[in-house]
């Protein structure tokens, strides 16, 4: 049995939620004040994942970087392997928004995305 | 040079403002002028996703936001001048400079306000020391990160727990610095719960509570800064000192609303706010201006600055067409124990768009307390709250139709348990 401590996010109150689990298995939640916070704890304690969101390098155009993101949420250990391939990367303007940079980010299966035009300098 | 409407900045209450006053009339000419190279405003630095859950339903990141605005504009026909930097507003006027241009003069039938914010400085802090290279606002070290792609720094302490602090950590962590510590001197965050969450914790970044820096060290660039905890009148504790190795002090301390051109031209500014009071229109006490976004009030979401900004766009629209401001009862709105301020603070009820909305902040955190709603000193709303906090701004909507008879007076205060 493990328990695990987290602070629910779905509105300012914070509460403080338990979660009590045997392996991929879970035995109770407690803490939360409110549905949605029984909600976020399942999804939290299962599977954590977050969008990242950050800069890649990109030539020819008017800016340097163009502002990027993850087209889905990654899982959150992977969220260093995914800017470490993000940094190693580069593109040329002109850049859309929602334009493919890199097809498949760190073998998460994700693909990451421009979130600002560049046009070409 | 003439136009019907003149909006002073291209950010987010800019884009909004305009393209709800052409929707409101198509024949209207409106022009923008912006100071930056592109429109967006602070959004184009903001990268981070989370913008646009109540305006479009999914989560944006700052630039993807903009860009949906941004797109509308040629087909509504607005103008807009960047590389132009306002320098004077009257009531029918507004000047404004340019390297084409020179020095010119827009002729305009209203003018809509939507400088937005700038943060607190170092020098508005008054923390001792020497004074090294290394010490950043956190919007300007987002500046150098986000746009610019250079690193202001590898070992970082960030004093404040605003939005933009906690998101710096965040940023600065992926990119390889370590984040020391986040010092927040109030006893809470004045920053969103989910970026403590997704940007503290995720990375088990402190943050302390009650804590404030108490010197810089460092010749030539930061080499460390020492803080300390305070108590409840925020005077730091002897004894409680520690020092941290460090080349970079990120400041969050709060943003104030950049109202240099509203005070010169006589706008009536709220202390509480550093904003423009405003009425239901989001009209400022000089008739034909209005004022919306950051430079009005600060806000929390985007969303909200667009839906306020389309209220105040409207409002610029009508007057222009038939000088509004017909007679018909005035409601002043106050704020009483627990609320430091309201936005509006006069409301015109034969002017109202729709439904009335109040939006304020309180002044501590409160919890299980109820948000009390008076006309003329009788209740008129009771609604328990389980937490209410200063970095949350909060609302209350009237209907129109609550608003018959008309109350001289709406009373919004907080009632603990």
């Amino acid at each position: 049995m493990e328990t695990r401590e987290l602070t629910c996010i779905n509105c300012p109150m914070g509460c403080r939620i338990s979660v009590v689990m045997e392996g991929d298995d879970i035995i109770s939640v407690t803490g939360n004040t409110c549905k949605r916070g029984f909600v976020y704890a399942c999804n939290e304690v299962r599977s954590p994942v977050r969008t990242v969101t950050t800069t890649i390098k990109v030539t020819g155009g008017v800016a340097d970087r163009v502002s990027c993101k993850t087209k889905e949420p990654v899982p959150k250990d992977k969220i260093f392997e995914v800017m470490e391939a993000i940094n190693q990367a580069s593109c040329k303007a002109p850049v859309a928004i929602g334009d493919v940079l890199i097809e498949d980010c760190a073998g998460t299966g994700i693909p990451v995305v421009a979130t600002k035009a560049v046009f070409p300098a | 040079m003439k136009a019907d409407i003149v909006i002073v900045g291209g950010g987010p209450a800019g884009l909004a403002s305009a393209i709800a006053a052409a929707k409101e009339d198509s024949t209207l000419d409106i022009l923008i002028l912006e100071r930056d190279h592109e429109l967006g405003g602070i959004l184009n630095q903001c990268i981070h996703n989370g913008f646009g859950l109540h305006t479009f339903n999914e989560e944006l990141t700052g630039p993807e936001y903009a860009a949906r605005f941004e797109e509308q504009l040629d087909g509504l026909g607005i103008r807009y001048m960047l590389d132009t930097m306002v320098l004077d507003v009257d009531s029918s006027a507004v000047t404004a400079v340019n390297s084409n241009e020179g020095v010119f003069t827009v002729e305009c039938g209203a003018i809509v306000l939507c400088m937005g914010c700038r943060e607190r400085p170092r020098g508005a802090l008054n923390i001792p020391g020497l004074r090294p290279a290394g010490v950043f606002t956190a919007g300007t070290a987002q500046r150098l990160v986000n746009i610019e792609g250079y690193m202001p720094g590898r070992e970082v302490v960030i004093l404040g727990s605003g939005d933009i602090g906690l998101i710096m950590a965040r940023r600065m962590t992926l990119e390889g610095a370590k984040v020391k510590a986040v010092c927040e001197l109030m006893p809470y965050s004045g920053g969103l719960k989910r970026n403590i969450v997704q940007c503290l914790d995720d990375f088990d970044i402190p943050l302390l509570l009650s804590h404030t820096v108490i010197d810089i060290k460092g010749k030539e660039r930061v080499t460390s800064v020492v803080i300390a905890e305070v108590d409840d009148h925020s005077k730091p504790i002897p004894g409680t000192e520690q020092e941290i190795a460090c080349d970079t002090l990120l400041l969050s301390c709060g943003l104030i609303p950049e109202n240099e051109l509203s005070r010169e031209a006589g706008v009536a500014i709220n202390p509480a706010t550093n904003g423009p009071v405003v009425n239901e229109s989001f009209e400022t006490s000089i008739p034909g201006v209005f004022a919306c976004g950051n430079v009005l009030h600060v806000h929390d979401l985007v969303d909200y600055v667009s839906e306020e900004s389309g209220r105040a766009g409207r409002s610029a629209a009508r007057y222009v067409k038939n000088k509004g401001n017909g007679g018909g009862p005035v409601i002043q709105v106050k704020n009483g124990s627990g609320v430091r301020y309201t936005v509006p603070s006069t409301v015109r009820v034969n002017e109202l768009d729709g439904d009335l909305v109040i939006r304020f902040r309180s002044g501590n955190v409160y919890k299980d307390s109820y948000i009390d709603v008076t006309f003329d000193g009788g209740s008129k709303l009771h609604r328990r709250k389980p937490i209410i906090t200063p970095g949350e701004m909060e609302q209350v909507i009237l209907k129109k139709e609550d608003l018959d008879p008309a109350p001289s007076e709406i009373l919004i205060k907080i009632t603990e348990n």
